[in-house]
């Protein structure tokens, strides 16, 4: 066990390490984040990045055995067809979110 | 601009309350007062980060380590600093800061996904940034407090993230109907996740498709 000090040490450790990634971006010259490539990227990034994080936080998803990501899977599809048919986002969250409580939480067991 | 910020920020809740109190449950079961979980999602503020930050305490990490390690795990920011950095510009002095401190994963999905606010869009960045960090410090102070004694029928609520990230998705597209970046990003993601499965993979598959956007050849401005 670590003292009071030897935590807050380590905090503050943790806190720089993640605000120099926060902030890099900031200081880089703009000659390097303002070039045609670059902006290129940028167009499109928005996009690729909300993709890739919502691959990523489905990355604990066992598509292996049962069920076999179908909680997932099917939570997923009710958000995405919710959303291009009624454009409320809160509605689309709340209605996958909660289907997915409720299946994940064995409440729809006995109709499977 | 309260009632629409608070609208903004709800799935976030539904996210961060959760996840801050599992959190929370963790770092007080390795026998930390409940204020230092308070502390950390104060000062620190990044989900993955502060549970990696669980495990280097309990394995006695070094701090040199537990820079690298949390340096590396959260270099994936960069890339939202570079994509919101003229937006960010526009803020001034502590409020610019703060905003830039607070760039998580879930603020810059819903900045980017979402757009300028009409009205004022430095207000809104501000707090939209200080809402969804007051969820976290919320969710991990409670967890840190309750313990392993609360039984909430919470299971499977960090999903709204997933869905969050999913929506902001649809709507990104329904902006941008372009199809080459996401078969980018879906290759991407198909390497890193068949030969690098774990922390790595969002900076790498963030990384690569950079690479790919760049080499896609040009159609707006040719």
């Amino acid at each position: 066990m670590r003292t009071d000090l030897e935590v807050l040490a380590f905090v503050a450790v943790l806190a720089l390490a993640t605000m120099l990634t926060r902030f890099l971006p900031f200081w880089i010259p703009a000659r390097f984040t303002q070039n045609r490539l670059v902006n290129v990227a940028k167009r499109s990034l928005p996009a690729v990045i909300l993709l890739l994080l919502t691959i990523y936080s489905l990355k604990d998803t066992k598509f292996t055995n049962l069920p076999w990501g179908l909680p997932e899977m099917v939570s997923l599809a009710v958000v995405l067809a919710l959303h291009v048919w009624k454009k409320n986002a809160l509605l689309s969250i709340a209605a996958g979110t909660g289907l997915y409580m409720v299946w994940s939480n064995g409440l729809l067991s006995g109709l499977f | 601009m309260p009632l629409h910020l608070f609208r903004t920020s709800l799935p976030v809740a539904f996210g961060y309350i959760p996840l801050g109190m599992a959190f929370g449950v963790l770092l007080q079961a390795q026998g930390y007062a409940w204020w230092w979980s308070t502390v950390m999602s104060v000062l620190i503020y990044a989900g993955s980060a502060q549970f990696l930050a669980v495990g280097l305490l309990a394995a006695g990490a070094g701090l040199v380590d537990a820079f690298l390690a949390t340096f590396l795990l959260n270099l994936r920011h960069v890339f939202y600093g570079l994509t919101v950095i003229e937006r960010y510009r526009l803020l001034r002095g502590w409020r610019q800061g703060y905003a830039t401190f607070a760039l998580t994963d879930e603020t810059f999905s819903l900045l980017a996904g979402i757009g300028a606010h009409p009205s004022d869009d430095r207000r809104f960045v501000l707090g939209l940034s200080a809402l969804n960090q007051s969820w976290w410090v919320l969710g991990s102070t409670l967890g840190a407090l309750l313990g392993q004694s609360w039984h909430l029928p919470t299971k499977g609520l960090e999903f709204s993230l997933t869905a969050l990230f999913a929506v902001l998705f649809v709507e990104q597209v329904k902006r941008r109907p372009e199809p080459w970046p996401l078969l980018v990003a879906l290759g991407a993601a198909a390497v890193c996740l068949a030969f690098l499965p774990g922390k790595a993979f969002l900076l790498a598959a963030i990384s690569i498709s950079v690479v790919g956007l760049m080499l896609l050849p040009d159609k707006e401005s040719a």
